[in-house]
Formats: structure tokens, C-alpha cells, sequence
């Protein structure tokens, strides 16, 4: 039996289905990633998994446990917020030490586990201040620090980067993923990043709605993704979906069908040197970042396709361009959206 | 102050309204203050009189003919008691209500300060029948009962703006780190909310001390407070204006130094919610 394990879980609110029916297994030291667009039921589901949220139908296993539901205190989990959630009355030591003074630990053995994690996370200095004299950055670390020093079962991140600065973010990030491979600790964390989601996941799973769309590593919901939804969900910018009528050059997409192209799948040439077979259009914008191109291409059957370059460009808007692409790469997907294998 | 400080014709109006506005309200205390240490002849003088020689003879009568001292002691014991235990009801009740909300949460609020809207006297009767029947006339419990019910709503209303602006995410926090519902609230809420439950309680305990409906009408002789106090000067027999007043100055004077004091705490609490 997995190490936590969701069985049929079901939240309403009200009328309103949020969660339905969610099957999920996770082990021991995986580092899942919650994943979706706003309103998906990520952050419901793992407060549900908290206990912050009552279960109203299915099952929650932990460590061979049914603790569906116990009480959040009884869970032996910890979170971290978005909003860090630090006790400002607390000093961050104070913050840090305060499940184990609850759970009446030797008063040396906390002191020990609190100077160690303060030493893993760069907070020594800090330990005597309150949350109100840190920056955000030391705020976000002395939650991850009052989550390690208890060493719980499960570590629950509640989007615990959207509120940082871009630098700080990515930094933290990086952190948290040397953390969790320290640590060896199940981690379940919520994001709406799939930047995020890419870089920290062992296993990524796609919400939509309540339900799950996709679970799996990132690269297999980047290679093969389940249906267009998590095809243009994974991925920066989204993969480009056309109806396969625009493409002839894609073989076997299903009547009525849409072929899925990655930007890095297309390429782009101005129509006076394009070689024979290109599908025509006009370039619509052009976004210069340095170690990549982006070209917008609007067809002349009507449909937008960006295109991905790691070299820079001489086009600009208005250009007549020509735009060629690997069939190979190409994904399909029925009418419905769901995935299709070629031939 | 180095800086220009010119009055202009608006600050002088609003300074001038300001004073206006200050000396209305301080005016009959000014007035209940030098009554007190006028004699009853001088109370009555027209025109009256503002220059005069004060005399203490009025407290002395005063406490020669009632014990001040038992009707102090009961005010003070009703409004402290009934204060904690509004506290103690309010406090829980205020934290359901702003951390697990429903979509009857604002129904009740408004109920219950609907409450507030009733006339006292309207439910004069039944409590006096009910009090009349388990004992509790002019009894100090009595009216801890009565003024805690009756100050219920507005410290459910104060507690619950307060607690609203404590992030419901910290008290979430406490119980992922294993804090019983007890624990959560000592350790965590508690603390954070000591700001609105020291100004509600500092409320209620004026409104207690100054609260003169029920105790005229539920107690006299053994559980009266200091409003009963008061009011016993004037009589039948006729209206003894200077007694009356160094009553009075007596009754209101351990609140006024006590609302000098916690001023900056009431105000406070009386706009949360309302500013950041």
C-alpha cells in the first residue's frame, strides 16, 4: 500500500462539487506537485489532506493509517503557507519550537533541533527576532523552518513562492529542491508555476475542476500528454494546437481532430527564401529574449502558431513568412481533446 | 513647530466648532462638579452662582445618610463579574463566527444586535417575574445576569470585527503544529486578539458601571449600585440638587479616571475593523 493514500476523496461546499472523486498514491519521498489553473481544487485538496477542510466521501491513508478524519493536529503533518502564517507575537525561534514545546519535547533536544535547522536555512542570526523584523525571503524560511524541525510524515506547500519577487522565487526555490533531496521528507506542494512544477516535481499532477487531468513525471506530461488541456498547460509558451485541417503535412489526426505542435517544433522562414511546402502567413509579433525568439505567426488558413528559435531573428511584424514543421514531433488529439497516437 | 502655521479661515471655523462642540458636551459636568461643593442654597440661586466658597458638606451628608462604600462595592462587583463572564461567552462565540464561517454567520450578528433595538422596558415584566421567582431580585447575581445579556451583542460584534483581522491562516498554522482547540486559543488567539478583548472588555465595563435601567429596577437596599445611589436623592420629599450632585461625582468619578486611562484602548476598539 502507498505511503499516503487518497481513495474516492469528495469535498462539497454547499452545492458545489469542488473536489470529485480523487484517486491518488503517493510514497514515501516522492515530492509531488499539485498543479492548475485557479479555482481547480489544488489548494482545497491538500487542505483536505491537512485536515483544515472536512472530507465528505472517500478515504485518506497515511502510513498505513486512516486518518480521514482525524483531527489537523493528529496528522502528523506540516504546512507551509502562502502567507507564511508565522506566530507574530512568537520570536522565529519561538515560531520555530513551538509544535515540539506542544508536543512536550526535552527542552534540550529542542533547542538542538532548532539551531540545526536555523543553520540548514541561514537563520541563526535571525532567532531572536520577531516575524515582523525579517524580509519576506527569511519570513518564507523560518516557515519551512517550524515545518523541518518537527520532521513530520508529510511536508504540505500551499503556493509558498507567489509571494516573493521573481529572483527571490527562483532562489527559494532552488533551496526547497536541495532541501527535499537532504531531507528525503514526502513533500506535497501546490503551485500554479509549471515552471515550478517542472523543476521540483518527481511526479506532477494536472487538476482541472475537481478532477484529476494527468499524473506523472514532468517530462511524460511534456512528451506525452493525456489531452489538449494538459498539453497547453505544461509547457512555456503553451504548445500551439491548430485543427488538423490546416496541416496537411501531419498525417493520421482524427476526423475533426487538432494537431498539438511544441514552439520548439516549428520553425519560421521569411517567404522569399522559404523552401517549397511551407504553410504561408504573416508574422504577427516578434518577442526577442536574448537565448530565444519567439515568432507569432498568424496562417493564412486562419490559424496562430508561435514558433521557438535559439537563434535571433530578421523578421519583423507584417514579414511574409513561410512555416515548416516536425511532423515527427507532431501530437494528436480527437475532437474531444483527448490524445491520440499516430497510425 | 518651525514651519509657517497660518490659520486659515476653515481651520479657525472647525477649531472654533470643535471648542463648541467640547464645551456642550463637558458643560453639565463642569456644572454637576461645582454644585457639588456649592450648599443647597447656592444650588438653587438665580441668577447662579459661578464664583463661590466650596464646601465638602454635601459628601459628608451623603455618606452619613447612605453607605457610598456598599454601593460602590456592588457596582464594582457587578460590572467587573458581569464583564468576564461576557467575555467568556462572547469570546468563543465571536471566534466561530469569524473563523468558521457560514452563510448564516451575518444573520445572527444582525440578530443579535436587533436586540439592541428593543426598548429595555419592553422586557421589563418577564425578567422582573423571572427574577422574582428563582431569588435573584436585588441580588448582585441578578444583575451580573441582567447586564451581562444585555451587553452580549455588542461584545459578540466587537470580538467578532477584531478577530476578523487575526489571518485565519496563523490559528490553521497552530493546529498543524498539534494544538488542541485549547491550546490554539491560549497560546495563539489569545495573544493576538489581547487588543479588542481589552477594549471590549474596558467597554463593557463603563457600560456596566454606568448602566442605570436594570439596577433601579432589580435591586434597592442590598445589591444597589451606585445609579441607585443617585437616584435615591431625588425623592419624593424634593429635589436635593447639591447632594445630588456630590453623589453623582462620587458615582462617576472611578470611571472617569478609569476611561482617562484606557481612552486610547476604547477608542481603539471602537473602530476596528473600520481603519487599518
Amino acid at each position: 500500500m502507498a505511503f499516503l493514500q487518497l481513495k474516492g476523496v469528495e469535498k462539497y461546499f454547499g452545492d458545489l462539487r469542488a473536489i470529485k472523486g480523487i484517486d491518488l498514491a503517493i510514497e514515501k519521498g516522492e515530492f509531488i506537485v499539485f498543479v492548475g489553473p485557479s479555482g481547480c481544487g489544488k489548494s482545497t485538496l491538500l487542505r483536505l489532506i491537512a485536515g483544515l477542510e472536512h472530507i465528505d466521501n472517500g478515504a485518506l491513508t497515511l502510513d498505513g493509517r486512516d486518518i480521514t478524519h482525524a483531527p489537523s493536529s493528529k496528522r502528523d503533518l506540516a504546512m507551509v503557507f502562502q502567507s507564511y502564517a508565522l506566530y507574530p507575537h512568537m520570536s522565529v525561534a519561538e515560531n520555530m519550537s513551538f509544535a515540539l514545546k506542544l508536543a512536550k519535547e526535552d527542552p534540550k533536544v529542542i533547542r538542538e533541533k532548532v539551531e540545526r535547522a536555523a543553520k540548514i536555512l541561514n537563520l541563526t542570526p535571525y532567532l531572536e527576532r520577531t516575524p515582523r523584523a525579517l524580509s519576506g525571503g527569511q519570513r518564507q524560511r523560518v516557515a519551512i523552518g517550524r515545518a523541518i524541525v518537527r520532521a513530520p510524515k508529510v511536508f504540505l506547500f500551499d503556493e509558498p513562492l507567489s509571494n516573493l519577487d521573481a529572483a527571490l522565487r527562483g532562489q527559494t526555490r532552488v533551496e526547497i529542491h536541495k532541501l527535499h533531496r537532504d531531507l528525503g521528507a514526502t513533500t506535497i506542494y501546490v503551485t500554479h508555476d509549471q515552471i515550478e512544477a517542472m523543476t521540483l516535481a518527481d511526479r506532477i499532477v494536472v487538476l482541472r475542476d475537481g478532477q484529476i487531468e494527468q499524473v506523472g513525471t514532468p517530462l511524460e506530461l511534456y512528451d506525452r500528454p493525456a489531452n489538449q488541456f494538459v498539453a497547453q498547460f505544461i509547457g512555456s509558451p503553451q504548445m500551439n494546437v491548430v485543427e488538423g485541417r490546416h496541416l496537411p503535412q501531419v498525417p493520421d489526426v482524427p476526423a475533426g481532430g487538432f494537431v498539438g505542435l511544441r514552439p520548439e517544433d516549428v520553425t519560421v522562414q521569411a517567404a522569399a527564401q522559404a523552401a517549397a511546402g511551407g504553410l504561408p502567413g504573416t508574422v504577427e509579433l516578434v518577442e526577442s529574449l536574448g537565448a530565444e525568439t519567439l515568432i507569432y505567426v498568424a496562417t493564412d488558413s486562419g490559424a496562430q502558431i508561435v514558433a521557438r528559435q535559439a537563434t535571433r531573428t530578421g523578421l519583423h511584424n507584417g514579414d511574409r513568412v513561410g512555416v515548416f514543421v516536425e511532423a515527427a514531433n507532431a501530437h494528436r488529439f480527437d475532437a474531444q481533446g483527448r490524445a491520440a497516437r499516430a497510425g | 513647530m518651525a514651519k509657517k502655521s497660518f490659520l486659515t479661515p476653515a481651520l479657525l471655523a472647525r477649531t472654533l466648532i470643535a471648542w463648541a462642540v467640547t464645551l456642550l458636551v463637558f458643560f453639565p459636568l463642569g456644572w454637576l462638579f461645582l454644585t457639588a461643593f456649592k450648599t443647597e442654597l447656592q444650588a438653587i440661586a438665580v441668577p447662579p452662582e459661578v464664583f463661590f466658597t466650596p464646601t465638602l458638606e454635601n459628601f459628608h451628608e451623603v455618606q452619613a445618610r447612605s453607605d457610598y462604600l456598599l454601593y460602590a462595592k456592588n457596582s464594582l462587583i457587578t460590572s467587573v463579574l458581569s464583564t468576564l463572564l461576557g467575555l467568556a461567552i462572547a469570546a468563543p462565540a465571536a471566534y466561530s463566527m469569524a473563523f468558521f464561517r457560514s452563510r448564516k454567520t451575518r444573520d445572527i450578528l444582525m440578530w443579535m444586535l436587533s436586540t439592541k433595538m428593543m426598548p429595555a422596558v419592553g422586557a421589563l415584566v418577564p425578567i422582573y417575574v423571572l427574577a422574582q421567582h428563582t431569588a435573584l431580585l436585588d441580588t448582585q447575581l441578578g444583575l451580573i445576569i441582567v447586564f451581562t445579556m444585555s451587553n452580549l451583542p455588542i461584545m459578540v460584534w466587537m470580538l467578532y470585527s477584531g478577530f476578523k483581522d487575526i489571518p485565519p491562516e496563523i490559528l490553521e498554522a497552530a493546529r498543524m503544529d498539534g494544538a488542541t482547540l485549547w491550546q490554539e486559543f491560549r497560546q495563539v488567539l489569545l495573544p493576538l486578539g489581547l487588543g479588542v478583548l481589552a477594549s471590549t472588555g474596558l467597554l463593557c465595563l463603563v457600560l456596566s458601571w454606568n448602566e442605570a435601567f436594570w439596577s433601579l429596577n432589580l435591586s434597592s437596599a442590598k445589591a444597589g449600585t451606585l445609579a441607585t445611589l443617585i437616584a435615591s436623592y431625588s425623592s419624593p420629599e424634593g429635589l436635593f440638587w447639591a447632594k445630588l450632585s456630590a453623589a453623582s461625582l462620587m458615582a462617576i468619578a472611578p470611571i472617569i479616571v478609569f476611561g482617562w486611562f484606557s481612552q486610547k484602548q476604547l477608542v481603539q476598539g471602537l473602530t476596528f475593523g473600520a481603519v487599518k
